[in-house]
């Protein structure tokens, strides 16, 4: 027997599959109806496509992680109706991201001969952490167990998002487009879809299969360069060139995540809005990986300054601040992975951040004295490009190859 | 001091400009609130309100003006 699995939106057959098993959805929803069981048999098969066959392990990795979240979730739900203290809370969050922790850190622990995750486990937990927080909150009121699988298990999104909202989630599941917002929907569905086409497989392919690889090649023959440092020309290039492959295949890759989801009636939320014309740090935050910086906002940053004041820890709202950003860009460094490139680069961030704040609260100061013209602008841009090129540069991990390897 | 009084005098303190005429003024899309003044804004409320306004309450398009502030106090008294 032939081991079927494919991989999301990795190659024409997929789309095709994929394209077919929507008609009839897609035929519902314009005929004002929600097939349910046709939709959850639809998703379920393509949850067995990606996590079945060859990657039976993940699969089996999915289920059992599953599980688990729905058993803690619904502990939670039923202990906040009677309680809320604050250390049963804290404790509900450390058992929601365990198991993250645990594959992060086994790959260490065993010289990466052992993997126990699957793709997208980062992004489930988030979905549930939110869940779990909102909970608390008080904002998740009726908690509907059905609704929360689908949730977590909405196939267009699960292996790399863009990360939704339970509540956004459950608007947009439980209501039905009329026939012209959803001839709307169908219409930005096919022009995320083709943009997605050109960003993932034409950009991408030339940036990251054509180009990457010789610049690589190039950067790392020349380790010896400027001191032991490797610095060359070569390697500005790969930056470059890393910078643009990394932005058109996630950009991509969200496109179809999102196109996909439009044709089911669902609104999943942008993850790009023109990052590179970010005038400063803290906009590019705003249009890069959207949906993942605003969770940090909202549930890291937010929530660390708010308890941090209204313990009145600390009376200098700049410097908590400074500290939320730090703790937060760390915390978005862990998640991409234990490695010092991954951490360096959060710490790099929050640090372009902090500066970033600064300048502006100068700025506001020193209104009448600092020139604002088209010059300042497009400055302002270049500068941001290239800080964003370079973090990049240390996210890609080439500079561990070059100085450790 | 009415509600709205009293939010726009938030505002105003947190955002440096006077809002009293501007009460439909999107207050996130130009700028002139960062995530650090929300939090600030979320403990001013609950100060001067004694209503609970926990983080997830806020969705930025339902808390994005004055006058939208204000019916959202009022909705949590």
């Amino acid at each position: 027997m032939p081991v079927i699995n494919l991989q999301p939106y990795s190659s024409p057959s997929y789309f095709l599959i994929l394209l077919l098993g929507l008609l009839p959805i897609m035929i519902g929803l314009y005929h004002g109806k929600r097939f349910r069981v046709y939709e959850t048999i639809f998703s379920l098969a393509f949850l067995v496509l990606t996590f079945g066959g060859d990657h039976w392990q993940q699969g089996v990795a999915l289920i059992i992680y599953i599980v688990y979240q729905f058993i803690l979730t619904i502990c939670y739900v039923h202990y906040r109706k009677q309680k809320n203290q604050t250390n049963i809370f804290v404790g509900a969050v450390l058992l929601a991201i365990l198991p993250l922790t645990v594959v992060k850190f086994t790959p260490l622990l065993a010289n990466g001969k052992i993997t126990l995750g699957f793709l997208g486990i980062s992004y489930l937990t988030f979905k549930t952490v939110q869940v779990i927080m909102e909970v608390r909150d008080g904002t998740i009121k009726d908690f509907d167990w059905k609704l929360y699988l689908h949730f977590l298990l909405f196939f267009p999104t699960i292996s790399s998002g863009p990360i939704d909202r339970y509540r956004r989630f459950k608007k947009d599941y439980e209501t039905i487009p009329d026939r012209a917002g959803y001839l709307e929907d169908l219409e930005k569905a096919v022009h995320y879809l083709f943009l997605g086409f050109f960003y993932k497989f034409i950009l991408g392919y030339l940036f990251g299969t054509l180009w990457l690889p010789p610049l690589q090649h190039w950067a790392l023959m020349q380790r010896h360069a400027f001191g032991g440092l490797g610095l060359s020309w070569a390697l500005l290039g790969y930056m470059y060139d890393y910078s643009m492959y990394l932005f058109f295949d996630f950009a991509g890759y969200s496109l179809f995540a999102i196109a996909i989801s439009y044709f089911m009636g669902i609104k999943t939320p942008p993850n790009f809005n023109k990052p590179f014309a970010a005038g400063n740090i803290k906009e590019f935050w705003n249009r890069w990986h959207m949906t993942l910086s605003f969770w940090f906002r909202d549930f890291i940053f937010m929530r660390f300054t708010f308890w941090f004041m209204k313990k009145r820890w600390l009376k200098n709202r700049i410097r908590i601040s400074q500290i939320a950003y730090l703790v937060n860009f760390l915390i978005m460094g862990f998640w991409h992975g234990l490695t010092w490139y991954y951490i360096v680069y959060g710490i790099f961030h929050a640090c372009a951040i902090i500066i970033n704040d600064i300048w502006l609260r100068y700025k506001k100061k020193h209104q009448d004295q600092i020139p604002s013209n088209k010059f300042t602008k497009g400055f302002s841009v270049f500068l941001t490009f290239n800080v964003v090129c370079f973090s990049f540069l240390i996210f890609s991990g080439i500079l561990d190859k070059l100085w450790f390897m | 001091m009415t509600d709205t009084e009293k939010v726009v005098a938030i505002l105003n303190d947190l955002t440096g400009e006077d809002l009293s005429n501007k009460l439909d003024e999107n207050i996130f899309e130009n700028g002139l609130l960062d995530s650090m003044a929300t939090v600030q804004l979320l403990l001013d409320l609950e100060d001067k309100f004694d209503v609970d306004v926990p983080v997830s309450e806020f969705d930025r398009n339902e808390w994005n003006t004055p006058n939208k502030i204000v019916a959202k106090v009022a909705s949590l008294k």
